[in-house]
C-alpha cells in the first residue's frame, strides 16, 4: 500500500483538494504515471523565494546604500513575488553589507500577502530583528562540519543548539522560522557531502519547528544525479511539501537541478534577481540562479508563480545599474537586445 | 494500512484498486523503474563549435586557428566535430576557407568530421575536399527558411533530396537539422506537428540522424517535451539529437528532459561559441563544458575529457579575445577547483 501512496503522493493531489475529487484524481494520477509522460507530474504552482536583497547583495563587493536596498525590495514586492528575504541580522563586523539591517527593515513598504524573512544567526540577532519589526526569520545550518566551523565558527551540533534558543523565542513570539541547509551537494572544503548528513540536519531543523527547509547547493557543483540522490534521502525524513531548493549556477547546472527537484515534488524555489551574488569560493564565477531565468522556465512549463516577469526584469535592471554591473540573467540579456 | 489518511481509506481500498485496475499489481512491482528517471548510459556529444560556433562570431578567424581548434578538439575524445560549411563565401564569409580547413585538419581515427552542404554545388566541393560525412539544414518555419536560405521549406527539401541521393552513391552518411524547432524569430510559436513533418521528411529521405534545433533558445522543458513527443511518433528516438541554444538559460534543462525522453545525442559548442544573431550580445550555443559537466555528474558516459575541452575553450577564447560563455570554465578558471571533480 505504501507503494500506491507514493504514486498517489507524487500526483497533483494536494491536501486542500476536497476528498470527493480524490477517487477520480487518484486514478488519473496513477494513469499519468503509467503513461510515462515526460512532464512527470510537475507542481501546478511554485513559490519563488527571492533572496537577492540578502543572499545576493551579501556577495556583492560594492556596498549598496540603504535606500537603494529599500527601493529594490519595493520593486520586487511590486512584481508579485510572495517571499522576499529582506536583510540579515548578523554582526556588521562579519557582513558589512548588512549593517543597515534595521533601517532597511523599517524603510520597506510591506505589501500585504508578501513575507519578508530576515536571517537571525543567534538569539541576539533574533531579538534585534523582532524589535525592527521582523515577522519571519531564517536560520542557517550546514551539512558539512568544516564549512560550519569556517563559516560560523562552530560545529554543526553547536549551531543547532544556538538555533534551539532562537526557535524557542520565535515560538513564544509567534514568528515562523525557515531553516537553510548549506553545502547539500558539495562543500568547498570537504568535497562530497553524504546525502544522509544533509537529511540529518534537515530533519533536526524541521523537528525543531522550522516550517520549511531550504536545501542549498552553496557552491553550485551539484548535477541532476546528485540532486536526485540527496532529495531522496531528505524526503524520507522531511515531507516534500516542506522542502525548497536553493541552487547556485556556478557551473551552469541550476535550472536542470531545479527541474529535477520539481519532478520530485518540490514546489518552492529560491533565486536571486539578476543572479545577484557571486560565489565567494570561485572568484568571478556566478552564484545564485537568476530569478528571471527561473520564472521564464516555470511559465514555459505552465507553472503558476504569480510573478510578473517584466516587472521583475525592471527590478533587475535597476539593481544592476546601481551596482554598475551586468546582469547574470540570460533572459534579461536576451530580452533587452531584441 | 495504518498510515493511510482517513480520506483515502474512505474513498478506496487497496483491494478495490487492484480489482478495478488489475494491471496495478504489476505496476507496483515495477514502480521503482517508473519513479526513477531512466537515462541513457552513453550520450554522443556532437561538437559544433568550429562551424555553428565560429559562424556566429564577428571576427573572421584565420584558417590556421580553425585547424588548430579542430585538432585540439580531436584530442579530447569528442566523437563528432562539425568542421566547416560548404556554403557560398558571399553568404558566410567566416566559412570561406572551408576547403583549406578540411584539407588541413589531422583526422583522428574514430572521429567524424561532418560538413554542411546546402546544395549539390556545396556537396561536390565537399567531396572534392575529402568530406566523409555531410549535413543538410531544414527549417520548421517557412519565413525562417525564406530569410535564411532564400527558398521555401519544400524547395529546400527538393535540394536536399539531390544531395542525399548523391551522398548515397558516394556512401557518405547525411545528418539532417531542423531549425526553429521550439520557436522562430519571425513567426514566433512553431507547431510541434510542423517540426515532426520536416524531421520525418529528412529521416525518410535518408538522413541517419535528425538534430532538432532550438535556434533562438526560447524553448523550455515544457515545449521541448511537447515537440519531442510529436516528432517521436514518426522518427525513433535513437535517430534524434537536440541542439539547444542557451539564449534564455534553458539549454541544460531542455537537454535533461530530452534525455529523460530517450534522446542520446546532444549538440554543443566549446566555450559556448557563437552568439545569437537575433538577440544582439546574447549567448547562443550551449557550452560543451557545461553539458559534459552535467552528463558526467549524472554518471552518463561520453568518452570526452572535460579538462581537455576546457583547455580548448581557453585557446579559442584567447584567439578570439573574448570571454568564455561556459560557466564551468569560468568557475574552474578562477579557483583551485572544488574538490569534487
Amino acid at each position: 500500500m505504501a507503494a500506491v501512496m507514493r504514486l498517489v503522493n507524487r500526483s497533483t493531489l494536494k491536501p486542500k483538494m476536497g476528498h470527493q475529487c480524490l477517487a477520480f484524481s487518484c486514478s488519473a494520477a496513477v494513469a499519468k504515471a503509467v503513461g510515462g509522460s515526460a512532464s512527470k507530474n510537475l507542481p501546478e504552482r511554485v513559490k519563488i523565494v527571492e533572496v537577492g536583497p540578502r543572499d545576493g547583495l551579501q556577495n556583492e563587493k560594492t556596498i549598496v546604500p540603504a535606500e537603494t536596498k529599500i527601493h529594490l525590495i519595493d520593486m520586487l514586492s511590486d512584481s508579485g513575488l510572495p517571499v522576499i528575504e529582506a536583510t540579515s541580522f548578523v554582526s556588521p563586523k562579519w557582513v558589512p553589507q548588512m549593517a543597515d539591517q534595521v533601517e532597511v527593515m523599517k524603510g520597506i513598504s510591506r505589501k500585504p500577502g508578501v513575507s519578508y524573512p530576515v536571517l537571525t544567526p543567534n538569539l541576539k540577532g533574533f531579538q534585534a530583528a523582532v524589535k525592527a519589526g521582523a515577522t519571519e526569520v531564517a536560520i542557517f545550518g550546514a551539512a558539512s562540519e568544516l564549512f560550519s566551523k569556517k563559516n560560523i565558527n562552530c560545529s554543526v551540533d553547536e549551531s543547532l543548539q544556538r538555533f534551539e534558543e532562537v526557535m524557542k523565542a520565535a515560538k513564544e513570539a509567534n514568528v515562523p522560522v525557515r531553516g537553510y541547509v548549506s553545502c547539500v551537494l558539495g562543500c568547498p572544503y570537504e568535497g562530497k557531502v553524504a546525502p544522509g548528513k544533509v537529511a540529518h540536519v534537515a530533519k533536526r531543523l524541521y523537528s525543531m519547528g522550522c516550517y520549511e527547509i531550504s536545501l542549498g547547493d552553496t557552491i553550485g557543483v551539484g548535477t541532476p544525479g546528485g540532486m536526485t540522490e540527496m532529495l531522496e534521502a531528505v524526503s524520507r525524513e522531511v515531507p516534500v511539501s516542506a522542502l525548497a531548493v536553493h541552487c547556485h549556477d556556478t557551473y551552469g547546472q541550476a535550472l536542470a537541478n531545479i527541474l529535477i527537484a520539481l519532478q520530485m515534488g518540490i514546489s518552492v524555489v529560491d533565486s536571486s534577481v539578476a543572479g545577484l551574488g557571486g560565489c565567494p569560493y570561485a572568484q568571478g564565477a556566478s552564484g545564485n540562479v537568476a530569478t528571471e531565468d527561473v520564472v521564464y522556465m516555470m511559465h514555459g512549463l505552465g507553472i503558476h508563480t504569480g510573478v510578473d516577469l517584466s516587472k521583475l526584469m525592471d527590478a533587475g535592471a535597476f539593481i544592476c545599474r546601481s551596482l554598475n554591473r551586468k546582469t547574470n540573467s540570460k533572459v534579461a540579456q536576451a530580452t533587452c537586445k531584441l | 494500512m495504518g498510515n493511510i489518511p482517513t480520506t483515502v481509506k474512505h474513498c478506496l481500498s487497496y483491494e478495490q484498486l487492484i480489482r478495478d485496475y488489475p494491471w496495478l499489481k504489476r505496476l507496483l512491482l515495477e514502480e521503482k523503474s517508473i519513479a526513477a528517471h531512466e537515462y541513457p548510459e552513453f550520450v554522443k556529444v556532437v561538437e559544433v563549435g568550429p562551424r555553428d560556433g565560429l559562424q556566429n562570431e564577428k571576427e573572421i578567424v584565420p584558417t590556421g586557428v580553425k585547424i588548430q581548434l579542430i585538432d585540439m578538439l580531436s584530442g579530447t575524445g569528442l566523437p563528432v566535430i562539425e568542421a566547416t560549411s560548404f556554403v557560398s563565401s558571399k553568404w558566410v564569409p567566416q566559412m570561406a576557407d572551408h576547403t583549406d580547413v578540411l584539407k588541413g585538419i589531422q583526422r583522428a581515427p574514430h572521429v567524424q568530421y561532418p560538413v554542411l552542404t546546402p546544395n549539390m554545388h556545396g556537396f561536390q566541393d565537399a567531396v572534392a575536399a575529402g568530406a566523409t560525412e555531410v549535413a543538410v539544414f531544414g527549417s520548421a518555419s517557412e519565413t525562417f527558411s525564406r530569410k535564411n536560405i532564400n527558398c521555401s521549406i519544400e524547395e529546400s527539401m527538393l535540394r536536399f533530396e539531390e544531395v542525399i541521393s548523391a551522398a548515397k552513391e558516394h556512401q557518405i552518411p547525411v545528418r539532417g537539422y531542423v531549425s526553429c524547432a521550439l520557436g522562430c524569430p519571425h513567426e514566433g510559436y512553431i507547431e510541434p506537428s510542423k517540426v515532426a513533418e520536416v524531421a520525418k521528411r529528412l529521416y525518410e529521405m535518408g538522413c541517419y540522424e535528425v538534430s532538432l534545433g532550438d535556434t533562438i533558445g526560447v524553448g523550455t522543458p515544457g515545449s521541448m517535451a511537447k515537440m519531442l513527443r510529436s516528432v517521436m511518433e514518426d522518427v525513433p528516438s535513437s535517430a534524434l539529437a537536440v541542439h539547444c541554444h542557451d539564449t534564455y538559460g534553458q539549454a541544460l534543462a531542455n537537454i535533461l528532459i530530452a534525455l529523460q525522453m530517450g534522446v542520446c545525442v546532444v549538440d554543443s559548442a566549446v566555450a559556448g561559441l557563437g552568439g545569437c544573431p537575433y538577440a544582439q550580445g546574447s549567448s547562443g550555443n550551449v557550452s560543451t563544458e557545461d553539458v559534459l559537466y552535467m552528463l558526467h555528474g549524472m554518471g552518463i558516459e561520453t568518452g570526452v575529457d572535460l579538462a581537455k575541452v576546457i583547455e580548448v575553450g581557453d585557446f579559442i577564447c584567447n584567439a578570439l579575445c573574448r570571454k568564455t560563455n561556459s560557466r564551468v570554465a569560468q568557475a574552474r578558471g578562477r579557483t583551485s577547483g572544488h574538490a569534487l571533480l
